[in-house]
């Protein structure tokens, strides 16, 4: 097995593990091919199974022969173990360093893990796009299901069925997806029910410097149109920014050949801006200065806060064209899988109570995510912590999930789940034993046979005690739209992630057993009261006894 | 009456800041007490009233096509943004206004002629709802080691000081009159909390008269009696709340701080809180940052650094840590001042009880607390909220800190409290209104001499009244959290916006479902299926132990819990009151009309906020700032306009 060379020291007694808030252990350090692990070999202390993937970078240091390793995940969570003996140490080091940054993809844990629970429902075929298009189908009889891009011949980055209008062929789409960033040309994203206007999302239109256009590109989108209505295209550059991009080939749908549409620029930025952002913010929460003004300066100056509002923002722009105006809509940044997936599912959590259930909110990470080609991979290879020059790293949906942390917090009882639900696919976007967020498309997903030789997210989450786990307590079902705020006092900082390693859980902790303590009891009694009622007025109905003979 | 130059305006527009679409038009009314403008073209009536001596400050803008603008801007941080037609209307309101809401004399004050239907024995009653020697008992004073001196009955030594004052046993009143002398305003050091536990004590005074090198030998007597008094420890802390470089500056007018070598035992440290002046500054700078128009998150960002507030805030925190952990750790005996003893020292003295013992974070010990400290104590109320038209550079949010305080506490604590976020807003706003008497006017000696224990109403009464509003669900008297001393983290990032005060009036801004209101309406119900448990039960009984059928079924009440809790909760679509029940229209809020929060006065008036998003399906679409940029290019031309979504 390869992994035997990598590990050149596989055990080490005496080592002291230090994480944040919990007791300090001492135990044996081991390490596998796919874990680190402590354990102080007693009952009744917790031991530590670290994945090397979750590692991030480490940091060693010295004080005599005792060697130190600092150990920095991808979930933002540090912790020290102290190492006696300087070649234990280095080995240890020089091991995690190799095997948290393997390279093949067929060598990652999640093809080597097995579950230790039972899968109730295969979280590989739990959200397939012919279900999802049933639903559609139910409401309208506009779309259909393409196969146009079976064996992803058109499109390396889009699933093999695609939902777009009735009246336009394979052949039109073909050519659309010519002339359009990576192949993707528009297909549907959400249908709303309420007036039938509907999201789209596509790649960016490849007009170039001298206007090139494509009559079957306009052709598909202007068939999403009702007779007489207009539409919006909503890019998510800014106009210099798009302009720029008609010297690469790239460009956007002028008024000219799209009259119909009317186009707006929003500013949300592209993946090095967001990972500089991310390893600043993070940097931040780090600073152990206690000066408020470096904190509000450092803070300021991570941009975070300001992306979260911009997508927030574009993604309300998207839902009011929908809902309010009546208008359907067309969502593209440059290639179609960043800023426009952040925009077309946060405009879903608004606009769709079903994409605010646990199942719903699955579904949509699966349709607007994994299926419509975000990469994953490359965006998720790194984190905050990296010392390696970012490459494709870029914390896009970490900033989705963000933003919908901050519409939960303005709708506490509108979803179904807990901001755990959002912690918990941070933390297995970047590091996970199952296969969900492997490969960078639905075809890459193929090719390494996921499906067959890994476990889904999903099948986990699906089972009844995680999904009560997840439950919100004080979830009522909401039909409307949500439209939350997005004022810059509206929007803070999400201290369940950035700061879940700097601060004790436990009076949060406390908070939510009480939450739950109170509606609990309440439906105790509900219960109790409901059967004595019932009791009462079967007494009350009863004949009077009869005697028995 | 005669200050009302203009007692009516029609057709007056009030501009909604967030939401240009729901500015409305209607007439503005003066009366002697409130404005009062009532909206027009609604089918319900919509009022808004504004308490003149809420009214901190009036901006007339210049004029524009549509009239002449004039803003209100209001101690509670509500601004109201009116357009008057004409101008002369304008001009009229203005100056009315101006005179109204700043009064030359205590009687013309809100209190003196805020007339609940109450009688007159109750209203006494009212004050008699707080002790504060029955709260000097509760902490076990008087003792061995503390007595009560009668040194200050008359307001003889001190006129800034109450006339109940506890000193150590052995403290003599020659000490005490000596050490008087050494302090400025006579504010020698005096109880200010004793901890039963371990006998440490929290003392308070103000800045010794030291100069370069005066010594006062009964104020060392003074202070080498509190440290005695502490029979476990053997020396005590004397913190100056201010920063270094002040109290020095102090000392060339004859003024300063203790010398080390002068008191035995005493361990001096400064912990820097800037003064009033600052603090004012700093607020100002921070609200408007508030009132930006559609800030980014940078002007946002960068308002709120550099107006320095969080810093300040959490200055005082800081220092209050400082002294509950000097009295829960070390067991020592600490000395609070700064220069006169009734800002800063009230700060850290407040914050270290609430932080030290359980009891402070109740609703009775909260408002026990700021009446020793603050009220007794002679914190400057009149003066530090603008209550008269007075000196503007004695207006300081002092007061205000020490709720923020609490609050940013009740955040990162959220069982230890038994009061929500909206009992330390009502106690804000009653703080500035002026409807009750209790902080009216700078000390205890004014306030007899106002009699306004003869002539007003107490809040405190009303307030525990009405706890119902103020109760926090989660809060649990045998929760850790709410057991023993908080120890809380200090470190920036634990310091919050609080957009519920400072944005109180900007409802869109805040989350649109109360998991607060929600936990409550289930409690409530949950007491009504207790009741219904209970009286089943019996009936049950009954029925089971008859021997025959009678055929009279007892109907039962209706299940009232069929609809809750989602009858109860507003449903994100539908936005309701988030304000925090100051506004009377809100659902679950049934309050006498005799309720003085915000704009309540009689009649059943809704607030321009309740109205505003009336007849809305769906939550605030016009509170989402779409600022995009629209292309609309014509041939060759393409640069994007910017524009408004909305106006799309």
């Amino acid at each position: 097995m390869e992994f035997a060379e990598l590990i050149k020291t596989p055990r080490v007694d005496g080592v002291v593990l230090h994480r944040p808030f919990m007791p300090t252990v001492e135990g044996t350090l081991c390490l596998t091919g796919h874990h680190l692990i402590l354990s102080s070999r007693q009952d009744n202390t917790e031991e530590l199974w670290l994945l090397h993937s979750n590692i991030d970078s480490i940091e060693k240091r010295f004080l005599g022969s005792l060697g130190t390793i600092i150990v920095k995940c991808k979930d933002l969570r540090m912790i020290q173990l102290d190492i006696p003996g300087m070649e234990e140490c280095l080995n240890i080091g020089s091991s995690i360093e190799a095997l948290s940054t393997l390279d093949s993809v067929s060598l990652m844990y999640p093809y080597f893990y097995r579950p230790m629970f039972e899968v109730i429902e295969d979280g590989w075929n739990s959200f397939l796009p012919e279900d999802a298009f049933k639903d559609l189908e139910a409401m309208t009889d506009e779309w259909r299901l393409s196969e146009v891009n079976r064996d992803f011949r058109v499109c390396t980055t889009y699933p093999p069925l695609v939902a777009v209008p009735r009246d336009v062929d394979d052949d039109t789409l073909r050519k659309a997806a010519g002339f359009r960033h990576g192949g993707r040309f528009p297909v549907l994203s959400y249908y709303h029910k309420k007036n039938g206007m509907v999201m789209m999302r596509s790649g960016q239109p490849l007009t170039g410097t001298n206007g090139r256009r494509c009559k079957e590109d306009e052709r598909l989108i202007n068939a999403t149109l009702r007779p007489g209505k207009r539409g919006y295209v909503i890019d998510t550059r800014t106009i210099s920014v798009a302009q720029q991009a008609k010297a690469r080939g790239g460009g956007f749908e002028t008024e000219a050949n799209y009259p119909q549409w009317r186009r707006i620029h929003k500013a949300i930025e592209r993946s090095n801006v967001l990972q500089d952002s991310l390893v600043k913010l993070v940097e931040a929460c780090n600073d152990q200065s206690h000066s408020m003004d470096r904190w509000l300066s450092k803070l300021e100056a991570s941009n975070w806060q300001t992306h979260v509002k911009e997508i927030l923002t574009t993604a309300c722009l998207a839902a009011q064209c929908i809902d309010r105006e009546g208008a359907s809509v067309l969502v593209h940044g440059t290639e179609g899988t960043d800023s426009t997936l952040q925009v077309t599912s946060l405009a879903q959590i608004i606009l769709d109570p079903a994409c605010r259930t646990i199942q719903g909110f699955q579904g949509l990470v699966e349709r607007e995510w994994l299926q419509a080609g975000h990469p994953f991979a490359q965006r998720c290879s790194m984190s905050a912590y990296s010392n390696s020059k970012p490459r494709h790293e870029a914390p896009g949906f970490l900033l989705f999930l963000d933003c919908v942390w901050q519409v939960l917090r303005q709708f506490p009882c509108s979803f179904q789940f807990t901001e755990q639900l959002l912690v918990l696919l941070f933390e297995h976007a970047y590091a996970s034993q199952f296969g969900t967020f492997l490969g960078n498309s639905a075809a890459e997903r193929v090719r390494l046979s996921l499906p067959e030789k890994t476990v889904s997210l999903w099948s986990w989450v699906n089972r009844p005690q995680e999904i009560d786990h997840l439950s919100n307590p004080l979830y009522e079902p909401n039909s409307l739209v949500i439209w939350p705020s997005v004022a810059p006092q509206s929007l803070l900082l999400w201290e369940g992630v950035f700061l879940r390693w700097n601060r004790s859980p436990r009076c949060q902790e406390e908070a939510h057993e009480e939450m739950v303590h109170i509606i609990e009891y309440n439906k105790e009694l509900q219960n109790k009261v409901n059967s004595l009622r019932r009791q009462l007025a079967q007494l009350e109905t009863q004949e009077p006894p009869l005697q028995t003979p | 009456m005669e200050h009302i130059r203009l007692p009516k305006a029609e057709n007056v527009r009030l501009l909604n800041r967030l939401s240009p679409r729901r500015s409305c038009v209607g007439t503005l009314y003066l009366t002697a007490t409130h404005s009062i403008y009532v909206e027009s073209e609604t089918q319900v009536r919509s009022e808004t009233w504004v308490l003149h001596s809420l009214i901190c400050r009036l901006e007339k803008q210049v004029n524009t096509s549509t009239g002449s603008p004039l803003l209100i801007h209001c101690k509670n941080f509500q601004v109201l943004h009116f357009v008057f037609p004409q101008e002369q209307d304008c001009v009229h309101i203005q100056a009315s206004l101006q005179r109204l809401s700043q009064p030359e004399q205590y009687e013309e004050l809100y209190c003196f002629s805020y007339k609940p239907n109450v009688d007159e024995a109750e209203r006494k009653e009212e004050w008699s709802f707080l002790n504060l020697k029955a709260e000097y008992r509760r902490l076990g004073i008087p003792n061995s080691l503390w007595k009560s001196s009668p040194v200050n009955q008359s307001y003889k030594v001190s006129d800034t000081y109450p006339a109940e004052l506890y000193v150590p046993e052995s403290a003599t009143q020659q000490v005490i009159v000596g050490s008087s002398k050494f302090r400025s305003r006579g504010r020698f050091p005096t109880l200010s909390y004793y901890c039963k536990d371990n006998q440490a004590a929290i003392c308070r005074s103000s800045q010794p008269l030291s100069g370069f090198s005066a010594r006062c030998l009964e104020d060392e007597q003074l202070l080498e009696a509190i440290r005695r008094s502490n029979p476990r420890s053997d020396f005590m802390y004397v913190v100056d709340t201010r920063p270094k470089l002040n109290a020095i500056a102090n000392r060339a007018a004859g003024k300063g701080y203790e010398n080390e070598d002068h008191y035995s035992n005493i361990k001096f440290q400064f912990i820097s809180i800037e003064n009033i002046h600052v603090m004012r500054s700093s607020q100002q700078k921070m609200l408007d940052v508030c009132e930006l128009r559609t800030p980014s998150m940078a002007n946002f960002l960068e308002g709120l650094e550099g107006s320095g507030w969080l810093k300040h805030i959490k200055a005082v925190l800081d220092a209050g840590v400082f002294v509950a952990k000097a009295i829960s750790e070390e067991g020592a005996s600490v000395l609070v001042h700064c220069s006169d003893g009734w800002d800063r020292t009230a700060q850290v003295c407040s914050v270290a009880c609430v932080l030290l013992e359980p009891y402070y974070r109740s609703l009775k010990g909260l408002m026990v607390l700021i009446e020793r400290e603050w009220v007794s104590f002679g914190h400057k109320f009149s003066h530090r909220c603008n209550h008269l038209d007075g000196d503007s550079k004695e207006v300081s949010p002092v007061m205000d800190q020490f709720l923020e305080c609490v609050w940013q506490l009740t955040e990162q604590f959220p069982c230890a409290f038994e009061f929500n976020e909206r009992f330390l807003i009502a106690v804000h706003h009653h703080m500035y209104a002026c409807q009750y008497g209790n902080f009216v006017g700078n000390n205890q000696r004014e306030r007899q001499q106002l009699g306004l224990r003869d002539k007003t109403h107490s809040l405190w009464k009303h307030l525990w009244d009405t706890r119902g509003d103020y109760i926090n669900p989660l809060y649990r008297t045998d929760n850790c959290q709410s057991q023993g001393v908080l120890r809380p983290s200090t470190a920036p990032y634990c310091f919050k916006f609080w957009s519920g005060l400072y944005n109180r009036f900007d409802r869109g801004m805040h989350p649109r479902q109360s998991v607060e209101d929600y936990l409550m309406a289930v409690r409530e119900e949950t007491v009504q299926l207790e009741e219904q448990l209970a009286s089943h039960k019996e009936q049950i009984e009954k029925l089971e132990n008859k021997p025959e059928w009678t055929g009279e079924a007892e109907e039962g009440p209706p299940l009232s819990w069929g609809l809750a809790p989602g009858g109860f909760v507003p449903q994100a679509g539908t936005p309701q009151d988030y304000s925090g029940g100051f506004i009377a229209s809100s659902p679950c809020q049934q309050r006498s009309p005799v309720d003085g929060l915000a704009f309540t006065p009689p009649q059943n008036q809704t607030s321009e906020a309740d109205l505003s998003v009336g007849s809305e399906q769906e939550s605030g679409i016009a509170d989402v700032s779409f600022n995009s940029q629209l292309s609309e290019e014509g041939p060759g031309e393409p640069d994007p306009d910017d524009a408004a979504y909305s106006a799309a």
